[in-house]
């Protein structure tokens, strides 16, 4: 066995993970709250990489580009959430994921017509560029600042979740969302912001993660997937499941490329079919909830 | 639907769709071709339109939205491709009926993990399941596949008889070869739809959790509609493969269960020819988009805005939007005849009167208990309810009494304790095989199948009292079972229902939505039925008449009553068990909990102290 390699597996494990995490995160929260599965996730990802992408062909700024990426899913985010998102809380779950996944198509055509189909690069920031020497392993620098930003964006987000009024109302609508709208809690204005908080996140992985990853327009499409397998794993709307179902799933996948690098994608959906068999609500989740 | 309502029209209504279908597909191409359509256009409509024949039966039908047909379309298409690209048979037909055998063996297995979820978990994972076969087809097995690079090189074969064959390669030939197993495919769906177990899956749509509580066994029937769907998309698989020459690992593409999709809602979901119209439209805009100046590179968002749209404010498609036009034109005359003219035998109007109880104890507790963390909601109840007797539960809100009353249907399981239902024990069964067995609960709150008629939700329980809680038979028209109409029309006279047969449950007023509530367990043929606050708000005059009502039917059966209203309770029971804070505080005669002073003190909020 090489350490080296295994090592860095684990390292890459670990970043693709923790932006697994992020995603997921986004789709979590917004599914606690508002009880739509947003299938446009992925998209609202690929978005918030060209986003940055635009900006930092403007500016040179590799900061001005994460805030830029953000801000405009955040934007995209409340637009799409007053224009289509309310009309559906009282349809069946059925329509809400139906119009997602056409909001998905739309948003992908459109980057796709405006950008064509090659894939643009976002490249690293100056501050990350090379290797850090971490006794056992050369890491490049920019994925352990990578996973320094997720760490931080994680307990910011998990202070809001914890700490705050809209995060008790976004946790106890994953509880019981019938007993939060019956308290009489203004619910349309926490939505927007928790849509739109949510869909920042996913804009947010998009740009952080556009320098490891080739920037295309169905670059959502996969993350979108990992991201589902992530909740299955580990449970709907749980901070916690978030989390470790995502590293789980990072780890999952760089781990098996060393072994059999041609079943590193199936593991992840093996674990999710044993997770299935074995803990049907997640590990994390709680039994009984649709 | 309209495909329904003329089938009811009599031996020459009933073939009558099949008959379109024969006309259409005929004149389909030269049609077709009038407006630009070509011969490989056609081809691939129907080629989707057989994956949507079974994909409509999944969501339209069962109401499973699935994101991983692809998985099934996929491999049946390689395994066709494989086998005849490996030479292990030369025949076409062989390859893609095994092919299609593969894909259902496969539809068993995705099915079985993904159905251990449901509502959007299921939408998730079958995403999630539909990537994985993309994964395994590019990487792992690519030896097989091809990989990226797909399998091409299928060898030209015809179908035929000596000298009356087509050629598989050509698109016209191709056309007939497909156009003849649509039509076997629409007549099997068709067939299906209107069986018993086609009835079953729309109670799932409306009311899966009802039509559990009902007898049903539902993770079998949506099994079974799965690997339907899964079967429809193998066939449509294979085709694709034999039909280009070339299997492309696009067959595997979330984009390929997307479009299904898709085309699916575009068409008209629920309506069997939906996806197909939706297919249409699909392909032959982008075609046309695709010609356009301005609008060419943007087809597919132009198709995506479309769809958005159609789903919010569409929601029935293109076929569902006919059949409402239609529906207007024709008026309710058709509808009426959805159900079978059966003669109502006139109920006995005059009160029965009730057998002398037995002695025979039917339905038995013993130290039932119920912990929610640190909270026990029901502590050591023990009851026993003789054959024949109107029992009464009651109790101050909070005393337990739905709980108890869910452990006893099965609903919730019991943290401790045992149930007897007619000597056997039944703590562990779950609400369907006690429903099976003769004990049914009715709910509190309504539970039906909204967009059902009156007599179709009935039938849902009449279905599972005469074949049982899983009856995989799809081919008999669920309407002529003389059984079957019989019970259904005996159980809604039972309930004074049968003048409102015809209508929509959800177009019910109130206090009949509460009596259909009450027929719905009727149907089951209860020995025993547990009526949750059957009189929950009705008007005092309505309350008089479900007093009547619960009377007449009590004839036959054991009855235990959850009820508030007190003239109800000593207007009805037997006997009373009071539960207090979770405990059993008395049990007896009316007379005797009328005068009991614990009772009264529970009642008035001042407990007595032990």
């Amino acid at each position: 066995m090489n350490w080296s390699l295994l090592w860095a597996q684990l390292f890459n494990g670990l970043t693709l993970g923790a932006l697994l995490v992020l995603v997921a995160m986004g789709l979590t929260i917004i599914f606690g709250a508002l009880g739509v599965i947003n299938f446009a996730h992925g998209a609202f990802y690929m978005v918030g990489a060209y986003a940055g992408y635009v900006a930092y062909a403007a500016t040179h700024s590799f900061v001005l580009a994460v805030i830029a990426g953000a801000a405009a899913l955040l934007l995209v985010g409340i637009v799409i959430e007053r224009g289509l998102i309310r009309y559906y809380y009282r349809r069946p779950h059925e329509d809400q994921i139906l119009a997602t996944f056409g909001l998905g198509i739309i948003l992908v055509e459109a980057v796709r017509a405006w950008f064509g189909g090659i894939s643009q690069r976002l490249p690293v920031p100056t501050w990350g560029t090379g290797a850090v020497n971490l006794g056992f392993l050369y890491y490049p620098t920019y994925r352990i600042e990578v996973l320094g930003i997720v760490a931080v964006t994680l307990v910011v987000l998990y202070l809001v979740l914890y700490r705050t009024r809209l995060g008790l109302i976004v946790r106890a609508g994953i509880e019981d969302q019938l007993m939060v709208n019956v308290l009489g809690i203004n619910v349309n204005r926490t939505f927007l912001v928790v849509f739109g908080l949510g869909s920042m996140a996913a804009g947010f992985a998009g740009v952080i993660n556009a320098p490891i990853v080739t920037v295309v327009p169905d670059m959502g499409e996969l993350v979108l997937v990992q991201s589902f397998v992530v909740i299955v794993i580990g449970g709907v709307g749980s901070f916690w499941g978030a989390l470790i179902g995502g590293l789980i799933a990072g780890e999952i996948i760089s781990l098996t490329a060393i072994v059999q690098p041609a079943y590193s994608e199936v593991m992840l959906f093996a674990a999710m079919a044993i997770v299935l068999i074995l803990r049907p609500q997640g590990l994390f989740g709680v039994q009984g909830r649709q | 639907m309209i495909v329904e309502k003329l089938s009811a029209r009599g031996p020459l209504g009933r073939w009558l769709p099949e008959a379109a279908a024969v006309v259409g597909l005929l004149i389909f191409p030269s049609v077709f071709a009038l407006i630009g359509g070509t011969a490989d256009m056609a081809d691939r409509i129907l080629i989707w339109g057989i994956f949507g024949l079974g994909f409509d039966i999944l969501f339209g039908f069962t109401g499973l939205l699935s994101f991983g047909q692809a998985a099934f379309f996929g491999s049946g298409g390689f395994m066709t491709a494989y086998l005849l690209i490996a030479g292990v048979t030369d025949n076409a037909m062989v390859a893609l009926l095994i092919g299609t055998a593969f894909a259902a063996i496969l539809g068993v297995i995705i099915g079985a993990l993904s159905l251990r979820r449901s509502g959007i978990y299921f939408a998730m994972l079958t995403l999630a399941f539909g990537e994985m076969f993309y994964f395994l087809d590019i990487s792992p097995l690519k030896e097989y596949t091809g990989g990226e690079n797909g399998l091409s090189g299928v060898p030209a074969t015809h179908v035929g008889i000596g000298k009356w064959f087509v050629e598989l390669h050509t698109p016209e030939g191709m056309y007939w070869v497909i156009a003849i197993l649509f039509l076997i495919g629409f007549w099997l769906a068709r067939r299906i739809v209107n069986s018993s177990f086609g009835a079953v899956l729309l109670s799932i749509r409306e009311n899966g959790e009802r039509a559990r509580t009902l007898g049903h066994d539902i993770q079998k029937y949506k099994l079974a509609a799965f690997v339907i769907a899964a079967t429809y998309a193998g066939v449509a698989g294979s085709l694709f493969g034999l039909f280009q020459g070339y299997m492309p690992p696009d067959g595997f593409y979330l984009e390929t269960s997307g479009q299904l999709v898709v085309q699916t809602i575009m068409g008209g979901a629920g309506t069997l020819v939906g996806p197909t119209v939706g297919a249409l439209v699909w392909i032959y805009l982008r075609t046309a988009l695709q010609q356009l100046p301005l609008v060419g590179p943007v087809w597919k968002m132009v198709l995506g805005i479309i769809f958005v749209l159609i789903v919010t404010l569409f929601r029935r498609g293109i076929c569902g939007g006919i059949a409402i036009l239609w529906e207007r034109l024709v008026g309710s005359g058709v509808a009426g005849a959805t159900a079978p003219a059966v003669a109502v035998a006139a109920t006995d109007k005059s009160p029965r009167t009730r057998a002398p109880l037995t002695g025979k104890v039917i339905l038995e507790a013993k130290d039932l208990t119920k912990r929610y963390g640190g909270l026990t909601a029901v502590d050591k109840v023990s009851f026993q309810v003789v054959e024949g007797e109107i029992r009464a539960l009651i109790g101050p809100n909070g005393a337990g009494k739905t709980t108890f009353f869910n452990m006893l249907a099965g609903a919730i399981p019991p943290t401790g304790g045992e149930m007897f239902f007619r000597g056997e024990r039944i703590t562990s069964a779950g609400s369907t095989a006690i429903c099976q067995r003769g004990l049914v609960k009715s709910f509190q709150i309504n539970q039906l199948f909204p967009s059902l008629t009156v007599w179709d939700n009935v039938r849902i329980p009449a279905i599972a009292r005469t074949y049982g809680k899983f009856h995989p038979s799809m081919l008999r028209d669920v309407g002529n079972s003389e059984e079957l109409n019989a019970l259904i029309a005996q159980s809604l006279a039972a309930v004074h229902l049968s003048d409102r047969a015809h209508a929509p449950a959800r177009e019910l007023a109130y206090g009949e939505k509460r009596r259909l509530e009450i027929g719905l367990a009727l149907a089951t043929k209860p020995s025993t039925l547990l009526l949750d606050e059957p009189t929950a708000g009705m008007s005092p005059s309505e309350r008089q008449d479900t007093i009547r009502l619960l009377k007449s039917v009590a004839a036959g059966v054991t009855i235990v009553i959850v009820e508030h209203d007190m003239d109800v309770v000593f207007g009805l029971a037997d006997r009373i068990t009071v539960l207090f804070n979770g405990r059993k505080i008395a049990e007896g005669p009316p007379d005797a909990i009328k005068a009991n002073p614990e009772v009264r003190a529970a009642y008035l909020g001042n407990p007595v102290q032990k």
